[in-house]
């Protein structure tokens, strides 16, 4: 039932009236006044809050279940964190108040700017884009920029290894540049041949996630590197899979000019059911001028916002303010609780994790993608054998793995992997959740091969079964309407 | 410190079972030259009251007293159940819907979200949020480009009087795409003035007009005729709208004959705090005929294999995760517990709840600048109607004034010398509900001191 079901005509939530005596506006001309009232629903106090819990209740979440989202790095996120940047003085805080009174805010960015730089091994950080999405669009910008500063103006390609993410291509379009893909080869690592033959003198950049989402560290990174580089290109770093390098591997030492990080990911601020994320981008020095504002900076006289003024290379802000500051204070405050010591063992005990994860799911009769590799923070299970012989697909054992009272993996990236599923566990779950997992993967296994049936059509716990995608596209219907 | 819960029997299990020695092991496909040993920038781990500690003295060291500071945040009530709800773990640890059976949840409360906004905005269709209101309206500069296929200008004028930093950022974000943006000068009544003036700019064609409502000095523009006339040169009309003041003002679906295309905004007025400027959440609505070109996630109702009502991301072939390098936008984490706290909100409130709030905002600012112009010196700017928000031109610095009444515990408002130095002297003041009369009384004292005693110290 819709919220909007549950309303009466006349019914409200009084206690959230603001109080108002007549109030004359015929100061505005009447056609520019509203003449209807928005058709929102008419509900008591009591019916939102019962209707919106129990809607909660149909969610899988980290505080609920294990959910090993490949790529997402759906590790705890501290209460801690959430109370520190819920705290009045922050929460209560107009962005535009003067620097000069808002200080206390300004120093956790300012720190935050600077243990981001030294887990990155950066020169500069600006915390300005509010997603990864955004932090990568903002970093091919300064690599935009970088060219055009020098009058280099023939670079108009990116390069992306066809493993990348879905971002990845589509942040170079909207920076204005053409997309050169390049394959993958059989163990996982990128066809640094076929990268020695893409690269020339339109090569803008390429862009790169190391650990690759195959899963795997990419072994000739600084070949990689030197390559891209002598072609005159620079390197962008997909900062996605952080994680599963925090505080062991810098992509500045890797070769890296640039490089954003997902704090929703590796610095556990809350998904939220698809956000807020937060996007700073970390650059070397010869990219530093190109930064988006605003930065803090601290100087004798306190701290102090960096404008473009002062930073006239920028390549602008990216939104009114200052980017997600909430999620900011929360990574900040999660980053002083790891510390100097607890920075690389979130890399070494999600690495753990997943191989432990990846052995256990041979055992069990599953196959890997890259089973001569090393597994990193998380690994690709590929089921095309169990839909060849039993007509199981990822999407049905994804299904089934609900019923267990697991979320599902990512399923079908990436997409040069057949059947895939990604698993990501992450640092923060216990050995006997990930053996929970484990029997869960080896029983559905079995279903699949005795009764293929039951499991092509799970889920049969969750409030719906599989939902028709062709209709919800082909009868749109995106509101509720009376 | 660290949330890892492995005990060391747990570790050596695991390393056995992986027939490894040691953890370090695991990172043997590592280049060794690229291991870092150790990260001395980096100070020791705090426990989560030590954290708590030294974050508390941080925010102890913020402005804490009365705001009068509008310009694109603002402050208003936010009814307790709202993050109490949005806050549980089921909303907050949540991922993107992906699996819409384990998150269904999530999937009807956006369905819900993208409804309320559709009504309130009298628009179509709703998509799931962008970042913020610039952000948003840097994508709908981008959907206007694809979806008015007449035009070949990739030309956008844009209201002078929309906010400054709105302007920015969409510059930074769809300059890149050879689209360029040009501003229609404000008259001196703070709007924009007689369409005939703006004749000569439209004359070579253009692709979209950016209407602020209200727009960033407060005032009410009319948008029926600027809308018609940008429908005239077969542009298409981008709204950006205050969510509470739509309550008050006619909605971007009723503009002109037939409406405008496009309506963004920020959703923060809609149960988010003020945050020191985020998480907020940018909403976009548009009509029908746009749907595909609209950047981001959208919900759809359908129905499972058994016939029950169930809830979907739809048309996902726009995305970036589908359609990579020809997706419409490469947007793929949102604002959705913003969002989530935005529908709360709105539910709460209802539309009798939200007219209350515009209204008393309405109501106190009118109140604060009736009195504020009968001090001498201060003088209001603007001569069109006005909702929440106006300008008051000082006689001395607003910076100075501002510290001065940050000391007396009120932040006065937004010193316009930033971006519109042209205005001499000039202070951005808002009300919202949130002020009482007493408030209002003491913001009037207040200045009145203010402005005795740096105007004295001038003197000497």
């Amino acid at each position: 039932m819709l919220i909007f079901e549950n309303g009466a005509t006349g019914r409200s939530a009084a206690a959230q009236t603001a109080s108002s005596t007549q109030v004359d506006t015929h100061s505005i001309p009447d056609a520019l006044l509203r003449k209807q009232p928005p058709a929102l629903a008419e509900v008591s106090e009591l019916q939102v809050v019962r209707h919106y819990t129990r809607l909660s209740r149909k969610n899988f979440s980290i505080d609920t279940h294990f959910y090993p989202l490949g790529s997402c790095t759906m590790k705890y996120n501290p209460r801690g964190a959430h109370k520190a940047a819920s705290l009045p003085g922050f929460a209560g805080l107009h962005p535009l108040t003067p620097a000069r009174h808002s200080q206390g805010f300004l120093a956790c960015l300012f720190d935050l700017q600077e243990i981001l730089r030294e887990v990155t091994g950066m020169a500069a950080v600006s915390l300005a884009p509010m997603a990864g999405a955004q932090g990568e669009f903002a970093g091919i910008a300064m690599i935009r920029a970088y060219h055009l500063a020098r009058n280099d103006l023939e670079r108009n390609e990116i390069i992306v290894p066809t493993a990348a993410h879905g971002t990845n291509p589509a942040t170079a379009t909207m920076c204005g540049y053409k997309v050169r893909e390049i394959p993958v080869l059989a163990d996982g690592d990128v066809d640094v041949e076929a990268l020695r033959e893409a690269v020339g003198p339109k090569t803008a950049g390429l862009m790169l996630t190391n650990p690759s989402t195959c899963g795997v560290f990419e072994r000739k990174i600084l070949e990689i590197a030197r390559i891209v580089h002598e072609a005159g290109g620079l390197l962008y770093y997909d900062g996605a899979n952080l994680n599963a390098i925090l505080g062991k591997v810098r992509p500045g030492d890797m070769g890296f000019d640039v490089m954003h990080m997902n704090l929703h990911k590796t610095f556990a601020t809350p998904h939220g059911g698809g956000g807020p994320g937060s996007g700073p981008v970390a650059v070397n020095e010869r990219l530093a001028p190109y930064l988006p504002t605003p930065l803090v900076k601290k100087t004798e006289a306190g701290y102090a916002w960096v404008t473009e003024q002062e930073l006239p290379g920028s390549i602008g802000p990216m939104s009114a303010f200052a980017g997600n500051a909430g999620i900011m204070l929360r990574a900040y405050a999660y980053a002083l609780m790891l510390g100097r010591e607890g920075m690389p063992r979130v890399a070494e005990f999600a690495t753990l994790n997943a191989n432990y994860l990846a052995k256990r799911l041979v055992d069990a009769g599953y196959r890997l993608a890259y089973p001569e590799r090393r597994a990193s923070h998380e690994f690709i299970v590929t089921l095309s054998r169990e839909a060849k012989e039993w007509g199981t697909t990822a999407m049905d054992f994804a299904k089934r793995l609900l019923d267990f009272g697991y979320h599902a993996p990512t399923t079908y990236f990436p997409l040069l992997v057949p059947e895939c599923f990604l698993i990501e566990p992450t640092e923060t779950e216990t050995r006997e959740e990930l053996d929970g997992f484990i029997e869960a993967m080896a029983r559905i296994r079995e279903e699949a091969a005795e009764k293929p049936d039951w499991v092509k059509s799970a889920p049969y716990t969750m409030p719906v079964s599989r939902l028709d995608d062709v209709k919800a596209a082909r009868e749109l219907d995106l509101r509720y309407q009376k | 410190m660290s949330f890892i819960p492995h005990t060391p029997e747990d570790v050596r299990q695991m390393l056995g079972e992986l027939d490894i020695q040691s953890i370090d092991a695991l990172f043997d496909e590592v280049p060794p030259e690229l291991l870092v040993r150790d990260l001395p920038g980096l100070a020791p781990a705090m426990n989560e009251m030590e954290m708590l500690q030294h974050m508390g003295d941080r925010a102890a060291a913020n402005f804490n007293g009365l705001c009068f500071m509008g310009a694109g945040a603002y402050e208003h009530h936010i009814p307790s159940a709202v993050w109490d709800i949005a806050a549980r773990g089921e909303f907050m640890t949540a991922y993107t819907p992906y699996q819409a059976e384990a998150s269904q949840g999530t999937l009807q409360l956006v369905y819900e979200y993208q409804s309320m906004m559709t009504a309130l905005m009298g628009m179509d269709v709703s998509n799931a949020s962008l970042y913020d209101g610039a952000s948003a309206l840097a994508e709908a500069v981008l959907m206007a480009v694809r979806g008015n296929r007449k035009d070949k200008t990739r030309r956008i004028l844009v209201a002078g009087t929309l906010n400054p930093r709105y302007l920015r950022a969409t510059r930074a974000i769809v300059e890149p795409q050879g689209i360029t943006l040009e501003t229609l000068p404000a008259s001196d009544s703070l709007c924009l003035a007689n369409i005939s003036k703006y004749e000569k700019q439209a004359s070579e064609g253009f692709c979209a007009l950016v209407i602020p409502m209200p727009n960033f000095f407060g005032q009410i523009e009319d948008v029926h005729g600027l809308t018609d006339w940008a429908h005239r040169h077969q542009a298409l009309v981008i709204g950006v709208v205050n969510p509470v003041a739509v309550n008050l003002l006619v909605p971007p679906g009723q503009w002109g004959q037939t409406g405008a295309d496009i309506a963004v905004g920020d959703g923060q007025p809609l149960g988010l705090p003020l945050a020191s400027g985020g998480p907020y959440f940018g909403f976009m609505c548009c009509r029908q005929a746009l749907v595909r070109q609209m950047p981001g996630r959208l919900i759809g109702k359908t129905v499972d294999s058994e016939g029950r009502e169930g809830y979907a991301l739809t048309l996902q072939a726009r995305e970036q995760h589908i359609r990579r390098a020809k997706a419409t936008s490469n947007i793929c984490t949102n604002q959705g517990l913003a969002v989530t706290a935005a529908t709360i909100h709105m539910a709460l409130m209802g539309a009798s709840g939200l007219q209350s709030v515009a209204q008393s905002c309405f109501a106190g600012a009118h109140q604060l600048s009736q009195q504020l112009e009968s001090l001498p010196d201060v003088e209001r700017l603007g001569g069109a109607a006005y909702f929440h928000e106006f300008v008051i031109r000082l006689p001395v610095a607003p910076e100075k004034v501002i510290d001065e009444m940050v000391s007396r515990g009120i932040l006065p408002g937004y010193d316009l010398g930033e971006f519109f130095p042209d205005l001499g002297n000039a202070l951005l003041v808002c009300v919202t509900e949130m002020r009482s009369p007493a408030d209002i009384a003491q913001y009037v004292t207040a200045l009145s001191e203010t402005l005795k005693n740096l105007e004295g110290a001038q003197s000497c």
